[in-house]
């Protein structure tokens, strides 16, 4: 990290140090699997809730067939993104193994965590500074994010066995994931529920982001294009 | 006389040798089979002895005997009343009273270990399981005592197999499935579902078993792949309406009158397992889709409590009496978001009295 030099406010200039946080792969990575994320709202939504009906010969149409192979199609990219995520969080820096393996053993993760809910609850005055995530951050993204998404890959990879019929997709994911939820509409049931999950998730995120580089020490939005968190005052950041 | 052959049994009924030998082509093809298993078929049925059964009636409505009795296979009301010896059914049997109850426990001590019992509806557990008494007993006694002496044990239609209506909340009898009927020795059981279960699939289910003396191939629920391994949606004719994006808005639209896809009216077809699409009902006539109507999913677990039939998303209980899904997860993230506006607010507040504090503190007037 740079020599950290105090950001006293002089008229018109001040000085901000930066560190490299989130790695090419990874910037590359979120931006990707939002877009799939947006895409099999949507058409995850229509598949519940078609759109009106369409009339004319069947054989000049395949409308929903498009909206289920946009919904199959980001599902992959969103599988191939988590598994290669996954892999990075093993070698890539140490900011990329946050959202994965959250040092929840140590106290002072928790202490932090505590610390930012005061800061929502705007009972401090001043947020802590860290260059990765905050702990907050950190414990809402590997719960809802992480494990959401594993939920919707793996019951939405069953669903999708189901159609496939037999072969490696219907034997790892639908031959145990229906029984054990009793039948196909039981898992789609969950299936889009769990799509609702995610979609709170986005939406707490996008604030947080937003509220953050506008409130917080440090950069937030803009990190996520160039991976450099800038910090918009001196002193030593806050490590959990 | 129950050990006479099956072709014994069916040249006494005088059924002639031509139709036997068609019977035995057309089950080995039902079943998925090569040619030569017709052969094998017709050697076993003319030297196996016919193999007894118990076919017990718990908490049901009598349909799956009803569909089993109109198998349009070729020759079923002979053929299949006479492959299986079928020694006690309370509904169809000549016998009742002492009588009745009598040859169960005379089959019992003549073939212990070596009858099949089909079990058609399920045994109540409350009350002592004092909801379904047979003979002045409760079901559940009568179940028990077979089923400790039985082979195996056949579960016909969605009563036995998952629990149906009866077993549809709240289940204040406590209707339970043949496999979770606790201090049930553990015989293998193969599952038939469905409300009631496809007559030639019951009918080839017993062939194939009489045949080769085994169950067919099952499925990790334990219901035979021949019939259960492919959705109503995999193979039902309407798909191209389905992908196209044309579906059926209401009963008395255009759509219904030019048979679209019945997805939106609630149809269960994509979820449900089932050989309807393929070997259709009453000799192959028609099926439910067939004649407008969604499927209902009668053959899947939990059926009757997934909400409307005509609702394509199901109910999801614990939130009030009508709710999905979308109700729910639309009802949190509406929250969520306001919480998330109401917040942003506050905070903007925050920020715009910390700043004009800053600014009064740098101006020197604090």
């Amino acid at each position: 990290m740079s020599e950290a030099s105090l950001g006293t406010h002089k008229a018109g200039t001040h000085k901000e140090e930066a560190v490299y946080v989130y790695e090419a792969p990874v910037r590359l990575w979120h931006w990707a699997n939002a877009a799939a994320i947006l895409v099999l709202c949507v058409t995850g939504y229509l598949i519940g809730s078609p759109p009106p009906s369409i009339h004319g010969e069947p054989s000049a149409h395949f409308l929903f067939g498009w909206i289920r192979f946009l919904h199959f199609s980001a599902g992959q990219i969103l599988v191939v993104g988590f598994v290669f995520r996954f892999y990075w969080s093993f070698v890539g820096n140490d900011h990329a193994r946050e959202i994965f393996r959250p040092p929840v053993w140590r106290k002072s993760f928790w202490l932090g965590v505590i610390h930012e809910i005061r800061w929502y609850a705007m009972l401090e005055r001043e947020p802590k500074k860290y260059s990765g995530h905050n702990p907050l951050a950190i414990l809402s993204m590997h719960v809802l994010f992480v494990w959401g998404t594993l939920f919707m890959i793996v019951t939405g990879l069953a669903l999708y066995g189901e159609g496939q019929g037999p072969g490696w997709i219907h034997r790892l994911f639908t031959s145990w994931v229906i029984p054990l939820f009793g039948q196909s509409q039981t898992v789609h049931t969950w299936h889009h529920m769990a799509m609702w999950v995610i979609v709170i998730f986005a939406i707490v995120h996008i604030y947080a982001a937003v509220r953050e580089d506008i409130m917080s020490r440090q950069s937030i939005i803009s990190s996520m294009f160039s991976g450099w968190r800038t910090f918009r005052d001196g002193g030593p950041t806050d490590e959990h | 006389m129950a050990s006479e052959t099956f072709y014994e049994v069916m040249r006494r009924q005088g059924i002639t040798r031509r139709s036997f030998t068609k019977f035995c082509s057309l089950t080995a093809a039902a079943l998925g089979l090569g040619p030569s298993y017709a052969q094998a078929i017709e050697t076993a049925m003319e030297t196996k002895p016919r193999i007894p059964v118990l076919w017990l009636h718990g908490l049901e409505c009598t349909c799956c005997s009803e569909s089993f009795i109109r198998s349009a296979h070729p020759l079923a009301k002979d053929v299949i009343l006479s492959m299986i010896s079928l020694d006690y059914d309370d509904t169809i049997m000549a016998a009742a009273g002492f009588q009745a109850e009598s040859i169960i426990d005379e089959t019992i001590q003549k073939y212990d270990g070596n009858f099949i019992l089909a079990c058609e509806g399920n045994p109540p557990l409350n009350q002592e399981g004092m909801s379904c008494i047979i003979g002045g007993k409760p079901y559940l006694e009568q179940l028990k005592k077979a089923a400790d002496h039985c082979k195996a044990i056949i579960s016909w239609g969605s009563c036995a197999s998952w629990g149906c209506v009866q077993a549809a909340r709240p289940n204040p009898t406590q209707a339970t499935p043949i496999h979770k009927v606790p201090g049930l020795p553990a015989k293998p059981i193969i599952k038939v579902p469905g409300c009631p279960p496809i007559a030639e699939v019951m009918t080839a289910v017993i062939a194939y078993i009489l045949t080769f003396d085994r169950f067919p191939e099952l499925d990790m629920q334990g219901r035979p792949k021949m019939f259960y391994s492919q959705r109503i949606h995999d193979k039902c004719y309407r798909r191209p309406h389905f992908d196209a994006g044309q579906f059926v808005e209401s009963f008395d639209d255009e759509g219904a009158r030019r048979g679209y896809c019945l997805y939106k009216v609630g149809c269960k077809g994509p979820t449900t397992y089932n050989a309807c699409s393929t070997v259709r009902w009453n000799g192959g006539l028609s099926f439910p889709i067939q004649a407008g109507h969604p499927c209902i999913g009668c053959s899947e677990d939990g059926f009757w409590d997934k909400g409307g039939f005509y609702e394509r998303l199901s109910d999801v209980h614990g939130f009030g009496i009508e709710a999905n899904a979308d109700k729910i997860g639309g009802t949190a993230a509406g929250i969520v978001g306001a919480a998330a506006a109401v917040h942003a607010a506050a905070s903007a507040v925050k920020r715009a009295r910390s700043n004009s504090g800053a600014n009064d503190k740098r101006e020197g007037r604090d």
